[in-house]
Order: structure tokens, then sequence, then C-alpha cells
């Protein structure tokens, strides 16, 4: 059981009586029923880990899967069960207790890693040790007419809910923001018989997380599919409809105005650092970790979205911080600080890679593509196969691969042995990777 | 209703009653079977949901496709000739189905 507290009661600690539960500060207090939450639950009871464990979200659902949202459960092609990690009697089982709809605000916390967490609610919950995955949280667009309704964004379930709500009842959508969600969102609401158009303020799609020929090859592919996607094109601002609610329109730079009964906004997310802040955690586009996960006083743990960790790609330079957002790091990270909060010392293991399923492309990215300086295509337009491999100083160090599932597989395999895949052989479409996979 | 037996590799057996529709490997991960992993929540992108499959089920599974054919030769431990990937594996009521899952999936 957790222990709740109500705040308003001034003189419980002068006069403490049933009502004033404890301050026990026994196990661990997980802030975020996140995909890293969820992780980090599961890998401390596959180590033994036998103390509580509380895991609280901010949302009223029970933990759930993110990736769906903008493709499968947006679509309808599946239920809102599927998108459930464990179900309640696994939590019971393993002595997980879920808190749910509870808002962390402040969290006091002593030397030894204990303290307490607030709730915006009053309720309170005291901690043995902290660990924080807050995630991040979609980035706001800050144009007239933003706050209408039909100004969407992407990033929860009830997001989601909001968006597949309004759907039904919209012909147009723009969709802003070239990147991942924008794309698959665009791509599911293009299935769905909306008439969708991409804005992207950037000369090309998907910023910098592919390189130049991926993000060519997405833009000509979707437009070949009929989206209508812009580039270097941004909102002025949004028009209302004629009772002034609801938006109706985007008016971009060039004064044109684009008809749309929804406007989904995909620019970014910020990670979630206010509570580090609060804590006096160093904070540096997220939460500064080590590579145990821990922050900087050495005993709050914090994964996935909201961390800056090293690198953990091997060969990366010495020094250099990632922030990852993705479901891989959410997982691995997780069994980083799973292994610190039991006294093991085990670094990141495995390579990072990434998936984006948008209409019928399939991308898959291994590794990280930072500092590359050679590229290898490979190209089979009869089997609508496509794949850029990544080289620095003539080692490979990332692809990104559309409906190439072996060359994807080939490239993580090759990375995580620390195999090369030469470029100029690799070159030829036809020759499967994992057969000219050399030791380095 | 739906049944599936899940041997992991040092041969220990777990029952796992699932629902009508949901996958194999949804079935496993909401019961927490440790021999799954998918990461990638059922989208044929990471190729961790691995199953070997008793011979005489085979006829309970839908035919495999090209995109799961592909992934299935990059997983951990080795395809072989009743490998699946288990998020493709959808459940009947009728479903009474004996899998084995890998030493590892990643």
């Amino acid at each position: 059981m957790s222990i709740n507290v109500e705040a308003e009661l001034p003189d419980t600690a002068a006069a403490p009586g049933p009502a004033a539960a404890p301050d026990t500060r026994t196990g661990l207090l997980i802030v975020g029923a996140s995909q890293s939450g969820v992780q980090l639950a599961v890998s401390l009871r596959a180590l033994g880990f036998d103390e509580h464990i509380t895991l609280l979200g901010d949302e009223d659902h029970r933990p759930y899967q993110r990736p769906a949202l903008s493709k499968e459960f947006l679509q309808g092609t599946v239920e809102s069960e599927s998108l459930i990690f464990r179900t309640n009697e696994y939590w019971a089982e393993h002595n997980v207790e879920l808190v749910k709809g509870e808002c962390i605000v402040r969290i006091e916390k002593e030397a030894d890693g204990s303290g307490v967490a607030h709730a915006s609610s009053g309720a309170q919950f005291p901690f043995q040790r902290l660990a924080l995955t807050v995630g991040a949280r979609a980035r706001k667009l800050d144009v007239e007419g933003a706050d209408l309704d039909g100004v969407l964004y992407l990033r929860n379930a009830d997001d989601a809910l909001a968006l597949k709500a309004r759907v039904g009842d919209a012909r147009d959508v723009v969709v802003i923001g070239g990147g991942f969600i924008g794309l698959e969102a665009a791509s599911s609401l293009q299935k769905m018989g909306k008439n969708v158009t991409v804005l992207e303020f950037g000369a090309r799609l998907v910023g910098r997380a592919v390189g130049e020929e991926t993000a060519d090859y997405f833009l000509q592919a979707h437009r070949t599919r009929g989206l209508d996607v812009r580039l270097g094109t941004s909102a002025r601002r949004f028009t209302a409809d004629d009772g002034g609610q609801s938006v109706a329109g985007v008016e971009l730079q060039d004064g044109t105005v684009l008809p749309a009964q929804i406007v989904l906004v995909g620019i970014g997310v910020i990670p979630n650092t206010e509570l580090a802040e609060q804590l006096g955690l160093a904070v540096d586009n997220g939460i500064v970790v080590d590579r145990f996960a821990l922050a900087s006083d050495g005993t709050t743990v914090a994964i996935g979205d909201c961390a800056n960790m090293p690198n953990p790609v091997p060969g990366s330079a010495p020094g250099e911080r990632v922030r990852l957002e993705s479901v891989n790091n959410a997982i691995e990270h997780a069994k980083v600080a799973a292994y610190s909060l039991t006294g093991r010392r085990e670094e990141y293991a495995g390579i990072p890679w990434f998936w984006s399923n948008q209409a019928d492309l399939r991308l898959q990215i291994a590794g990280l593509c930072n500092g590359y300086d050679q590229t290898v295509i490979r190209r089979d337009e009869e089997r609508g196969k496509f794949s850029v491999l990544y080289y620095r100083q003539g080692q490979i160090i990332a692809a990104d691969c559309v409906n190439a599932p072996l060359d994807f597989m080939a490239v993580k395999n090759a990375l995580a042995k620390g195999q090369n895949i030469p470029g100029d052989a690799a070159a030829d479409a036809a020759t499967l990777l994992k057969t000219i996979t050399t030791d380095s | 209703m739906p049944t599936v037996h899940f041997t992991d590799a040092e041969g220990a057996v777990r029952e796992v009653q699932g629902n009508a529709g949901d996958s194999v490997m949804e079935t496993a991960v909401r019961n927490g079977v440790p021999g799954i992993v998918a990461e990638c929540g059922g989208s044929l992108s990471c190729a961790t949901c691995h199953v070997f499959v008793r011979d005489d089920c085979a006829s309970q599974l839908p035919p495999m496709e090209d995109m799961e054919d592909e992934m299935l030769y990059g997983t951990a431990v080795d395809r072989e000739d009743n490998s699946r990937l288990s998020c493709q594996l959808r459940l009947t009521d009728e479903t009474e189905l004996f899998v084995t899952t890998p030493e590892t999936q990643v």
C-alpha cells in the first residue's frame, strides 16, 4: 500500500493520529508510468529486488505503449486493451503498486536518497530510492489561434483519443512538423481518407534523425503516395470557424489559407526536467546521468526520454552525450538503472535502434549516424527496398533501412559485435550484407 | 479459452490463457512470460518475439508473409524451420498452441 497523507492537515505533525500514516520511507518510487518506468519495475523484479515498488503516473490509464497511438490505434486496427503493458494480475503478483492520475509537483530528498514526493492532489509518496522516468512532453506551437479547438498534439493516450474523437467529422487535416510523429500520423490520416497536408519548417523531412538521402527518399515516397508535403513552410496563424471556437484553416506565411478542421502539431518534445531542477540535479537537455543511469546526486536514477547520458555506442567520442527518444532506449536504459539500484554496475548493452512505420514504408534505424563522413546507398526499386549505410573513417556506424529488414539486422548485428561492413562491397544491393561482414 | 504453452530454453513450462484475437506475443508479454521481449509492440520491427512452434501445431498458424520471413533472419538465436514471430500469430477460440522460447531474444 502507498501512504496517502492529506497535505491539507497542517497539525498532523503536532497531533499524530490514525489519519497520519507513518513516513516509513521504504521502497522505490518510480515517477512516470512510462515505457522506461514499466521496464524498470519489471527488470528489478527479474533481478530479485524485493522491496516495495510504486509505479506512479499522472495519467488515468494503466501503463500503456505509445508507438501505436499514431498508427494502429489511430487507425482503429488495435484496441486500447492491446496497448496495456501488463495485466493487473502481473503487477499484483510482482508486488508493484500502480498509482494512476497523480502528478508529482515537488520532491523533498535527503542525502541518503530517501524522501517524499508531493502530488498536486496533496497525496504524499515517501520513498527510500527515487527513479525519474518522467519522459518528455510535446513542444507547443506559439502562433495566433493555437488554442482553438481542433489544434491537437499527439503524445499520450488522451491526445490520441481526442484526435480520434474529432477525426470522423474532419475532411482536411494540416500536420505541422515533418518528423516521425507527424509523418506517421499524416500517413494514418491519409489512409483514413483525410485530405492531409504536411508543413515542415525546415529544408528537409525528419530533421537530424536521419541523413539527407533518407530524408529525400521519404519526401519522394510520400509525394508519390499522394501526400501534400511542403518544405520550408510554416503557419503564420490558425483561423477560426464562424463560431470562433474551432480551427478552420491554417494561414501560411505567404497568405495562403489551407482549410483544416484538424491541425496536428508534431514539432518535437521537451524533456520533463522540472522535478530534477527542483531537486538540484544537473540538467542539460535532459537530466544528466552517468553511465549507470545515476543523476548528479549519485542516488536518483533517471532514464529514458528524460535522461541525457554518455553516448552508449562503442567507439563514440569520449565525453559525447546523447538523449535518445525511443522504446529501445527506454528498455535498455531501464535495465542499466535496475542494476544500479541492486548494487551492480552494468553498462548499457546493445546498439540503439529505432523504427517508424509510415504507410507501407517501414523504416528501421540501427545505430546513431552522428558524425558520419560517408554514405553508401542500396536501392532495390523493384522490391521497394532502400538503405543508407553510414560510415565514419571507413567504419560502419549506422544504417537507415526502408522495407529492408535484412540490411537492418545485418548492420545491427555487426555493430553489436564491433564488426564492419566494407562500403565498396555493400554498394551492390544484391549482396547480402551479412555475407560481407568483417571483423574490424 | 485459447491456451498457449510456453516452454523456455531450460524446459520450464508456463501455460497462459489468452483472448481470441490477441497475438501470442501480446498474451505472453501481458502476463510476463520472460522469454518474449517484443520491443516494438507487434509492428514487425524488432524480431524479439521469436518462438519455435511445435510441429503438430503448424496447422493452427497463418501463412508467413515476406516481412516476417526476412525479420526471422535477424533473430538473436538462429531461426529453424519451425520459427515464427509470435506477434504474427493470432489466437482463436480453438487455439491450443505449444511453443518454445529461445535462450535469448536480444
